[in-house]
């Protein structure tokens, strides 16, 4: 029995992870159209930006106050220098470019990081552990770690749905037209979005850093991931992010523990039984 | 079309061994360098490995006066990319469209496969620096294929052994899902089986994820004495540190083949205190070759090599062997091939000699993980070999 519920605490944790990593794909992808494939690579530069702003401020938490807008920052150069002439090309042309710049983010990694796995300390306030059980123990971070992919979900939902620039941002993936005729420039909209994108990517390989540590290939492997729970939440749709999220991170943590043989399948298998039922994803429009 | 003169530049830049044989007429395919095809991941997870066979290589080339066996030798580099889809183009990009001499890869044990089969095939002195596929050596060995690492199970029956002799009874094991932690887990079991050892459970999840927190509850629940794990690299790295905020350390040991700590040893910080393992190599080991290599490859990169710099340079020991059986003729494969298998030399790692099958016959150390350095506890298993199960050497 206690092992169904440190598997539901386990499930939540990884699934909030995960949709601080999802929420700025679906965003790009929902409002721009744009397929960015370059999306893990933002998370991969946010471990590393870990790495460097935590040895200088000695603060993981300090190291995101700087790391935030230095990632928002990088966000605008590669819309405005690649991204912004995508939005009206095909798919193939979108998918070319954001996997060029795939490799040139991990060229640009292995140069200044190296090549070694690092490892990113966690705050000495937050790094002990709690017990579980007699047997197991949690870390405290971990836990701070879903306090604050809580408060960063319901911000999200607050800014889209509450806020003058939500209410434009929305206007502007169902219509950007009008949008324009309105005398809003939405090439502005559409960088701050990516910027946005870019920088929650970071925000979540920063905060993940001091569990996951820094490594090549990290962000691959969030990037794949990420477009299941973008493809099952619907694309576009933050609320969707976080089910699906939630359904993977549980999904995952049951999966490995109570049917090993098909763990490494189980979370597409959810992914073909959503697109079944709802082909446009939990939230998605059609 | 090459001119008379050109050819006698060449036969004068091969130097002093020309000179020294004067009956011994240099034939047409000695007087260019040997080029050496490097297989091996530039790129990705196991990037850094890579780097560390190549620059021990090169360092020991370098050592050499850039020549073996009175030949130049000249690298040729391929990214492999740890791409086991890739693997038979790239090692065809070696062998056919560079041509090479020598062909050396490479660390993932799929694309060594593939890479190995096309070796076979076509007779190419083939050095495997890494990967640690028992086929290798066992059912797919053949005359021209040489392993300058280790034999996956090897570790895992050396780490068997040593944990038997520290009082573990029940064991659970945990590893990626793919050949190479099955091949390990399974050497494990043979000497830790036989031993009177008990394994609960196996427990694998698939290659590469790193999400080990479930994973870390279902060992809690099983109470085992010990766990036996099979990781490298960044997910070696994160399942130590999650092992720890677990505090499962605090009941259950962490043991595991030796690639647990390797090269994250600094990074592990106090997640690793406590770690044990074995491999055949530590770097406080007391012998004047390792010391001499430790300070000659810190000087030369400004880091400290590892288990997989000695790997590599123990494959240009080998290859420098047979080039000097042969005197400097990959053709002669009869007389280099004869050479590198009975070869026996002294290696960063203690003694290096091989097995019938050519995989190493070598020491394998129990370590233990403290302050961010392996301590040498002492010998787990001693110049221990490899099965030749299947292996018929054509």
């Amino acid at each position: 029995m206690s092992l169904i519920l440190v598997q539901i605490l386990n499930g939540l944790q990884y699934g909030l992870l995960l949709f601080l990593a999802a929420s700025g794909l679906t965003l790009v992808f929902g409002i721009l159209g744009v397929i960015n494939l370059a999306h893990g690579s933002f998370y991969m530069i946010g471990a590393y930006m870990a790495l460097t702003l935590t040895s200088y401020t000695g603060d993981i938490f300090l190291a995101l106050a700087a790391g935030i807008p230095l990632a928002f920052l990088i966000g605008m150069a590669i819309e405005w220098l690649f991204v912004r002439h995508l939005y009206k090309r095909d798919h193939l042309q979108q998918v070319l470019l954001t996997f060029a710049l795939i490799l040139v983010f991990n060229e640009a990694q292995q140069s200044i990081w190296g090549n070694y796995p690092k490892s990113i300390p966690m705050p000495s306030y937050l790094s002990s552990s709690i017990s579980l059980t007699p047997e197991l123990g949690y870390s405290v971070y971990r836990l701070a770690l879903m306090a604050i992919c809580v408060g960063l979900a319901l911000l999200m939902m607050f800014v889209i749905q509450k806020t003058r620039v939500g209410r434009l941002i929305r206007a502007a993936e169902s219509n950007p037209e009008m949008v324009e005729a309105l005398g809003f420039d939405s090439r502005v909209l559409f960088r701050v979005v990516f910027a946005a994108g870019a920088a929650l990517a970071a925000a979540a390989g920063m905060l993940a850093a001091p569990v996951e540590s820094a490594y090549p290939g990290i962000g691959e492997r969030v990037l794949i991931i990420s477009f299941v729970v973008v493809v099952i939440g619907g694309i576009g749709s933050i609320r969707g992010a976080f089910l699906g999220s939630l359904l993977i991170g549980l999904a995952d943590a049951f999966g490995k523990v109570f049917v090993p043989k098909f763990s490494s399948v189980l979370i597409y298998a959810l992914m073909a039984l959503v697109l079944v039922l709802r082909p446009n994803g939990l939230f998605g429009r059609s | 079309m090459m001119d008379r003169r050109r050819i006698l530049t060449l036969a004068g830049a091969t130097g002093a061994s020309t000179l020294a044989m004067p009956f011994v007429r240099p034939s047409w395919a000695q007087t260019g360098a040997i080029r050496v095809g490097l297989l091996l991941p530039y790129s990705g997870t196991y990037a850094a490995l890579g780097e560390a066979i190549t620059n021990a290589m090169q360092l020991y080339v370098t050592q050499q006066g850039g020549k073996l066996g009175g030949r130049a030798i000249e690298f040729v580099k391929v990214d492999d990319e740890s791409a086991p889809p890739k693997a038979t183009e790239n090692t065809t990009k070696l062998v056919s469209g560079e041509k090479v001499d020598v062909l050396c890869g490479t660390v993932h044990s799929g694309v060594a496969m593939a890479m190995a089969k096309i070796a076979r095939e076509n007779g190419l002195p083939t050095l495997v620096p890494n990967a640690g596929a028992e086929a290798i050596t066992r059912a797919m060995c053949a005359p021209n294929i040489f392993r300058t690492s280790f034999g996956n199970s090897q570790v895992g029956d050396a780490t068997g052994m040593a944990m038997l002799k520290a009082g573990v009874k029940k064991a659970v094991t945990v590893t990626w899902k793919y050949s190479a932690g099955a091949e390990s887990v399974a050497g494990f079991k043979k000497s830790f089986l036989k031993g009177g050892g008990e394994v609960i459970k196996d427990i694998t999840l698939p290659f590469p994820d790193v999400e080990f927190q479930s994973i870390l509850a279902e060992v809690a629940s099983l109470k085992p004495d010990a766990v036996y794990s099979f990781f490298a690299g960044g997910g070696a790295l994160k399942f130590m540190k999650d092992y720890h905020a677990a505090k499962l350390n605090e009941k259950v040991a962490l043991w595991g083949a030796g690639f647990l700590t390797d090269g994250v040893e600094k990074a592990a910080g106090a997640a690793g205190d406590g770690v044990k393992t074995a491999l055949h190599y530590v770097d406080s080991l007391d012998n004047a070759e390792n010391k001499k290599f430790i300070a000659d490859y810190t000087a030369a990169f400004k880091k400290a090599p590892d288990v997989y710099a000695v790997q590599g340079w123990d494959s240009m020991q080998l290859l420098r062997v047979g080039l000097e059986a042969a005197g400097g003729d990959v053709k002669k494969r009869n007389e280099m091939f004869g050479a590198m298998a009975k070869a026996e030399f002294k290696s960063p790692r203690g003694p290096f000699k091989l097995g019938t099958s050519h995989n190493p016959i070598q020491n394998f150390y129990l370590r233990e993980l403290r302050n961010g350095e392996n301590k040498y506890l002492g010998v787990a298993a001693e110049m221990l070999a490899d099965d030749t199960t299947g292996c018929k050497m054509a």
